[in-house]
């Protein structure tokens, strides 16, 4: 504030208010922007920088000034509605909490060692007239009603209940796939099991995030040969990938019992599976999560032909991923819809150019072309494509928990 | 002193400094050894010419190589050689060259002594480091497995029972995907300096003096360091945008310097020539770019364990507080998070080793598919190889939360012999 510089932009803000009430860039950078409340949080002590703020995108800048771990609340009037909370903030660490805040009454709060009701006062949001972005989502017209951020409880509990049971079916839908695969393979009817291998991975690759947090289970399930470690013995989709397409010289071929053994393995982690899946709970913002990293997947393996080393069934699991992370977001589009519109446009586009390219390499009513029959420009037009996607869906998680 | 008038001119204005060298240096060539253009008369001349204190340089003759305590310069040039010639004596003779042009370079001089060669030869310096400062340029030399046997385990210069025990090819480590054309070599040169010309004309020198004795297999170009090896450097950061080589050992940790980096006589008994010296560990790290820059800032730093702005652990603290692993939030899960990098790497978890890590950031260009060819040049001094490196990245690559953005793409470990005495060459005790 004593730069002169700073103070005269200051005054310049203060004389046109309107305007500069506008756009965000007139803010001036610490200290000056009223939606920007600095928070000392203390072993004994929460000292905002003001107590109230014009409702909109309000930022509480908290820094933990004392020496025990701290969490910083805002709640509703009432004392117990969380609107907003950053946790576990180290001493000495700073974390920004972002909200969207409409005009109310709130219970700002630090809690020293996690614990009790912490140290609280009270922070009063006025009315703004440039709230802008959320004021056509967010319960306008109630006036006092809580719904800061627009998404009801309800619309959570129904977008989690889906997604939830998406998974519950594609994890389902891949033990019943896995059985008649290994029954094929262990028959050594090869074609058969062949045919089987990428259709039946794609319920798989749809909820690989999911799949994958299990720690055991992924890497004796979908492990690829060069991701093993001195010593570690290697199972799972990828082992009996490379026997049903063994490379040309250097190969010994598994024997029946060996093949066996593999195919029981892999049905009883499936089964392991489908069993844990059933006792999960998602929370949206693991959803939004999930969705962008199948898309990291995707970028990461799929579009470089990596993940099928042997049968380059790379589109089928590049799709696979993509439908997974498009199940995920359309069961949060409801709440996107309502708090950012224009996002959630905007990600809808891109899955449909994504697709559209995507459904150019289609091979039967279900099915795609070899990895291998790609050219570079094709890779590229995906990769493309998959960069134009994956960008806005990074945002969605922030968008959807604001 | 012929040193202060030196840093007089060349402060006076750039490009005196080497052209006044090179009147000076040239008295001495005439006792130069014919066939290499950086001569041993060279090499005399910079050794009673040179002024080790000045500020912008480092003496390259000592107990020890230069390029590994010296505090991190700003650029780096790593080159990897393979020895095409099959004789023990001209691979000594290589040795020597090298030698005497590191000795001239690293003191801004020029390779050859710059002495008048006949117009329509070839100049003997290369030319695009005259004018510039030395620029704290250090030439630190190693030696690969396959210098001591080749891939049928036969000796190559008679030195195979001298290998040390510890100098193979580092393991297959899951999730690598090691190049050949960026991975191992004969012998290796680390250039580094604060300016990128002089520590790529370096290599560029040396790879000509080596024509017909050693060919370049592959190099790699660091734009930043990311790790400091001296107190009296701020920590830099990495292509994660999160400061890196915090905990690093320092120059100023003598003592721990001596129990990690430096290998003892008695270390190998079959390679006692390698005391003083120190295994250099180089791996190529992609970064993936571009999901890492997607991913949320609490993402980053739950799996670097360390807050992005201060580079405080998440326990708390400044950047130079211990982390505290004990440290639990509200939800009863560590602050640190079990497979965050900082925990993963810290010597507590890994039986009190330490490594003295000298990494740069690399940018190659983007890739076919528009994706920037980035990440670090990971460069780590060690003792001991198979206590230190190998059982940490074990480790990490099958835990690290940071494996998800890494891919390894390149990989190579040498033999840092130790230092070079006052008309010795690199690599001496190893062929005594």
């Amino acid at each position: 504030m004593k730069h002169p510089a700073v103070t005269a932009a200051l005054v310049g803000a203060l004389a046109l208010p309107a305007l500069a009430a506008c756009t965000d860039s007139t803010t001036a950078r610490g200290g000056g922007d009223p939606r920007t409340i600095t928070v000392a949080a203390g072993d004994t002590s929460c000292d905002l920088s003001a107590d109230r703020a014009p409702s909109g995108n309000l930022v509480y800048k908290v820094t933990n000034r004392g020496a025990k771990v701290t969490e910083f609340y805002l709640y509703g009037e009432d004392g117990r509605r969380i609107v907003g909370e950053v946790e576990n903030v180290g001493p000495g660490l700073s974390r920004d909490l972002v909200l969207n805040v409409p005009a109310g009454t709130y219970i700002p709060a630090c809690k020293p060692g996690m614990v009790g009701q912490g140290i609280r006062s009270t922070f009063t949001v006025t009315e703004s007239e440039s709230e802008s972005e959320s004021e056509s989502g967010s319960g306008s017209g109630s006036g006092q009603t809580p719904a800061t951020s627009g998404a009801t409880q309800q619309q959570i509990d129904r977008a989690t209940a889906r997604y939830h049971r998406y998974v519950q079916k594609q994890s389902e839908d891949l033990l019943a796939g896995t059985r008649r695969f290994v029954a094929a393979y262990t028959a050594g009817d090869d074609n058969e099991a062949r045919s089987l291998y990428a259709p039946t991975r794609v319920h798989w690759e749809r909820i690989e995030p999911v799949a994958e947090s299990f720690g055991d289970l992924d890497p004796r399930m979908d492990l690829r040969q060069a991701d093993l470690e001195q010593g570690q013995s290697w199972t799972g989709w990828h082992r009996i990938e490379k026997d049903l397409w063994p490379p040309r010289s250097g190969y010994t071929a598994l024997t029946s019992k060996q093949r066996a053994a593999y195919g029981d393995r892999l049905l009883a982690d499936t089964r392991t599976l489908v069993t844990r899946v059933k006792r999960l709970g998602f929370t949206i913002d693991q959803m939004g999560n999930g969705a962008k990293s199948l898309l990291d997947e995707v970028a990461k393996s799929k579009v470089t032909g990596e993940e099928e080393a042997w049968s380059h069934t790379d589109l089928y699991d590049f799709a696979a991923n993509v439908d997974g992370a498009r199940a995920g977001f359309e069961d949060l589009e409801p709440i996107l819809a309502r708090k950012d519109a224009t996002l959630k446009d905007q990600i809808e586009q891109r899955f449909t150019d994504l697709q559209k390219v995507l459904d150019r390499h289609r091979s039967g009513p279900h099915g795609f072309v070899s990895y291998t029959t790609l050219s570079q420009a094709q890779v590229r037009q995906l990769s493309d494509a998959v960069n134009a996607l994956s960008e806005p869906l990074s945002k969605l998680t922030a968008a959807v928990t604001l | 002193m012929t040193g202060t008038e030196e840093r007089d001119q060349a402060s006076a204005g750039r490009g005196v400094s080497r052209r006044r060298l090179l009147g000076y240096a040239g008295a001495g060539a005439t006792l130069g050894a014919a066939g290499f253009a950086g001569g041993v008369g060279t090499a005399r001349a910079v050794e009673s010419g040179s002024d080790p204190a000045a500020p912008d340089r480092h003496p390259f003759h000592g107990t020890h190589q230069a390029g590994i305590v010296t505090p991190a310069q700003e650029r780096m040039h790593f080159a990897a050689f393979d020895v095409t010639a099959t004789s023990r004596a001209e691979l000594i003779v290589l040795l020597r060259a090298w030698t005497a042009a590191a000795a001239a370079m690293t003191h801004g001089r020029p390779v050859g002594g710059g002495a008048p060669l006949p117009y329509d030869a070839p100049p003997a310096d290369t030319g695009e480091a005259t004018g510039l400062p030395p620029a704290n340029l250090t030439l630190t030399f190693g030696f690969g497995p396959s210098l001591f046997r080749d891939e049928h385990g036969r000796d190559r210069f008679g030195i195979a029972d001298r290998q040390p025990a510890a100098l193979r090819r580092l393991p297959h480590f899951p999730g690598d995907r090691l190049a050949a054309e960026r991975s191992d070599g004969d012998l290796c040169v680390q250039a580094c300096a604060d300016d990128s010309q002089v520590a790529v004309h370096a290599i560029r020198n040396l790879s000509r003096i080596a024509f017909g004795t050693a060919a370049m297999r592959w190099s790699q170009l660091g734009f930043g360091r990311t790790s400091s090896t001296s107190t009296g450097q701020q920590t830099p950061r990495n292509l994660f945008g999160f400061k890196d080589g915090t905990a690093n050992l320092k120059a100023e940790q003598p003592a721990l310097v001596d129990e990690h980096v430096w290998v003892g006589a008695h270390d190998d008994p079959r390679a006692p020539w390698l005391g003083g010296g120190s295994f250099l560990v180089a791996r190529r790290i992609n970064m993936t770019i571009e999901s890492w820059d997607r991913t949320s800032l609490s993402e980053q730093e739950r799996v670097v364990g360390r807050d992005r702005s201060a580079g405080a652990p998440m326990s708390g603290g400044t950047e130079l507080s211990s982390p505290d692993f004990s440290a639990k939030g509200s939800d009863g899960q560590p602050l640190i998070a079990t497979d965050a990098h900082v925990r993963l790497t810290h010597p507590s978890r890994n039986r009190g080793v330490r490594l003295l890590r000298r990494g740069y950031n690399f940018t190659d260009g983007n890739d076919a598919l528009g994706r920037l060819d980035a990440g670090l040049f990971f460069i780590a001094y060690v003792r001991d190889p198979d206590k230190q490196y190998i059982p940490m990245q074990t480790r990490l690559s099958r835990e690290d939360g940071m494996r998800e953005y890494l891919t390894h793409t390149g990989s190579g470990l040498f033999a840092a012999p130790p230092g070079v005495r006052q008309g010795g060459f690199v690599g001496e005790t190893l062929f005594a």
